[in-house]
């Protein structure tokens, strides 16, 4: 297939070479359009936000009030913290144009007068490389006051980030941009209502307005004949781990993920077995080796493993992977990441953490994994925001689908406990 | 405590936002590139000038893990030690690190020269596993890489 994001014309990411091939069209296709046309193509198209939640694009779009007189936001999302997701950085490095024309273009279908980009803190480089696109679609009159002769204009301002995932969810990213702490909102009010400085706001991910020019262009219905119905469009699989090939790939959503991992990414390396998957990014439920046949990536089919497509970064583990280690590291991620706010995430990560690296040290106890469980589930939806949910997913899936994994290490413990009970004459005192 | 020229950069991020609050996190991001930390004195003079509370901009700073709260070595090597690179190597970095530069995570050489971090995702999963030196990514590392990487900054 054609490639339409990641595109094979060498120097794509410059202007001029953008407009030579027929950029920057869809965004005076889109202004000759009334803002509600746009929406209504958009929403043709089946595009649903590529941020993790898939989210209907054009249905989000119209949350936003066509008369309020106050001020009105358009917020992308380049934070891209979630684990095995490299995606938008593609799109910087390689598409930048085709992303900030999908943005004007939203701006534009929204009345939005300015848009904050923000960017996680460590992608300096990748900022840098987004501003000059930025620049240079402003020299050209695409981007500021009066876009195109039109009288629709809007600002463009890079909004750096500075460490800390929960940034990625969209109602603490605003208040990121507010200067403040990144803690999530309380919902309602929703964003379209009450977003940055309490003004409505819309918050789309990078990858989703890059969708944006092809499907102005080409029509929504075309848009939604490609890939997978129930996620129609076009999708980055991110795919890394144990794998020959990793990278990230275009290709149309509801690919099968064997595919993807034995031609896409060229196998297993080492000519090993493969052991398990995460399909959609760290905060969804792993997959079992012996559940992959037949999977796609679309949300019906990981639905009867109970995963999800989410962010399409696809990690993959190889049979010697001890995923015991794996899920204690992924514990302290959410604990670390956990902002603190509501204490079921707060305690409950913390607390799954120290459990799991306890079993790792080989000091667990039997009644370990019932509690992990249990901890998880007293966390899910018990939060104001979904890293609850982040983190008691891939923990929940992990215990169940490798119990006897598990029950390996705690019954080692077990076996050392009781060579160490029977050698000792007494047990040992301090004396002092 | 700030130069003219960058009151006048402080100036001019204030003016892309509509409450001059907001300008908190590109103005620390604007002390720590030419300091290489935030100290508290930098905190209450950023409070002073985004008429800010000392206590938020204390409350921002170590909220965000990449302000440096203390100062961090000439070279701060920031390994990723997630999933990806966790699948791929993460351990021998920092282990290779550990061992030729004889510090461990949050220690800092005795000459000054290098900080050692570990992070979370940086996001460069594809070539795991990844260390940040400074801005700088470095990719793909072997212990080879690591090792003359390691040397050519030495």
């Amino acid at each position: 297939m054609e490639r339409l994001i990641l595109r094979d014309i060498p120097n794509f990411h410059r202007i001029d070479v953008y407009e030579v091939n027929g950029g920057y069209a869809a965004l005076r296709k889109a202004l000759a359009m009334s803002p509600a046309e746009v929406i209504n193509v958009v929403k043709k198209s089946g595009l649903r936000g590529r941020g993790g939640a898939a989210f209907p694009t054009g249905l989000k779009w119209s949350f936003m009030p066509k008369d309020s007189s106050k001020p009105k936001y358009l917020v992308v999302n380049g934070d891209e913290g979630e684990p095995g997701t490299f995606k938008d950085r593609m799109i910087f490095e390689k598409n930048p144009h085709q992303l900030i024309e999908g943005t004007l273009i939203a701006a534009y279908a929204m009345g939005a007068q300015t848009v904050y980009i923000y960017i996680r803190g460590e992608y300096l480089k990748w900022i840098n490389l987004l501003q000059t696109a930025i620049d240079d679609a402003y020299a050209r009159g695409y981007a500021g006051r009066s876009i195109l002769g039109s009288n629709f204009g809007t600002e463009i301002v890079i909004h750096r980030g500075a460490g800390a995932y929960i940034c990625g969810e969209e109602s603490s990213l605003m208040n990121s941009i507010e200067g403040q702490r990144g803690y999530p909102r309380v919902r309602p009010p929703f964003p379209a209502q009450y977003g940055l400085w309490g003004n409505p706001t819309t918050i789309n991910n990078v990858e989703t307005l890059t969708n944006v020019p092809l499907i102005i262009e080409r029509g929504g219905e075309w848009y939604a004949s490609l890939g997978a119905p129930a996620l129609p469009g076009i999708l980055l699989y991110g795919i890394s781990g144990q794998v020959n090939r990793p990278g990230v790939y275009e290709l149309p959503t509801g690919m099968l993920l064997t595919e993807l991992i034995s031609d896409v990414a060229g196998g297993v390396r080492g000519g090993k077995k493969l052991k398990a998957v995460i399909p959609g990014g760290l905060s969804v439920p792993v997959v079992r080796a012996d559940e992959v046949e037949g999977l796609r990536m679309e949300p019906e089919s990981l639905k009867t493993v109970g995963s999800m497509v989410g962010t399409a970064g696809i990690i993959v583990m190889d049979e010697e992977t001890d995923v015991v280690k794996v899920t204690a590291r992924i514990a302290s991620f959410y604990h670390h990441e956990s902002c603190g706010q509501c204490t079921p995430c707060r305690e409950g990560t913390g607390w799954m953490a120290k459990i799991l690296h306890r079993i790792e040290r080989g000091e667990g106890r039997p009644e370990d994994l019932d509690l992990l469980v249990d901890i998880a589930n007293n966390i899910e939806g018990n939060t104001i925001c979904a890293l609850g949910d982040a983190a008691a997913w891939p923990v929940r899936a992990m215990v169940r689908k490798f119990r006897d994994e598990f029950e390996a290490y705690i019954g080692r413990t077990r076996i050392v406990e009781r060579a160490l009970s029977s050698a000792l004459p007494e047990p040992l005192t301090v004396k002092g | 405590m700030f130069t003219e020229q960058e009151l006048a950069a402080i100036e001019a991020i204030m003016s892309k936002y509509p409450d001059p609050k907001a300008a908190l996190l590109p103005v620390l991001w604007l002390a720590q590139a030419k300091r290489g930390w935030i100290s508290e004195e930098v905190m209450r003079e950023v409070a002073k000038i985004l008429g800010l509370p000392p206590s938020d901009v204390l409350g921002v700073t170590t909220f965000y893990t990449m302000y440096n709260k203390k100062p961090v070595g000439k070279y701060h090597l920031q390994v990723c030690t997630n999933i990806s690179c966790q699948l791929t190597g993460a351990e021998m970095v920092v282990g290779r690190i550990r061992e030729k530069l004889k510090i461990g995570p949050g220690e800092t050489t005795p000459d000054g020269k290098f900080t050692l971090s570990e992070v979370e995702c940086l996001g460069s999963c594809g070539t795991a596993p990844v260390m940040q030196v400074n801005d700088d990514y470095h990719e793909a590392l072997t212990p080879a890489k690591l090792d003359s990487l390691l040397e050519s900054l030495a």
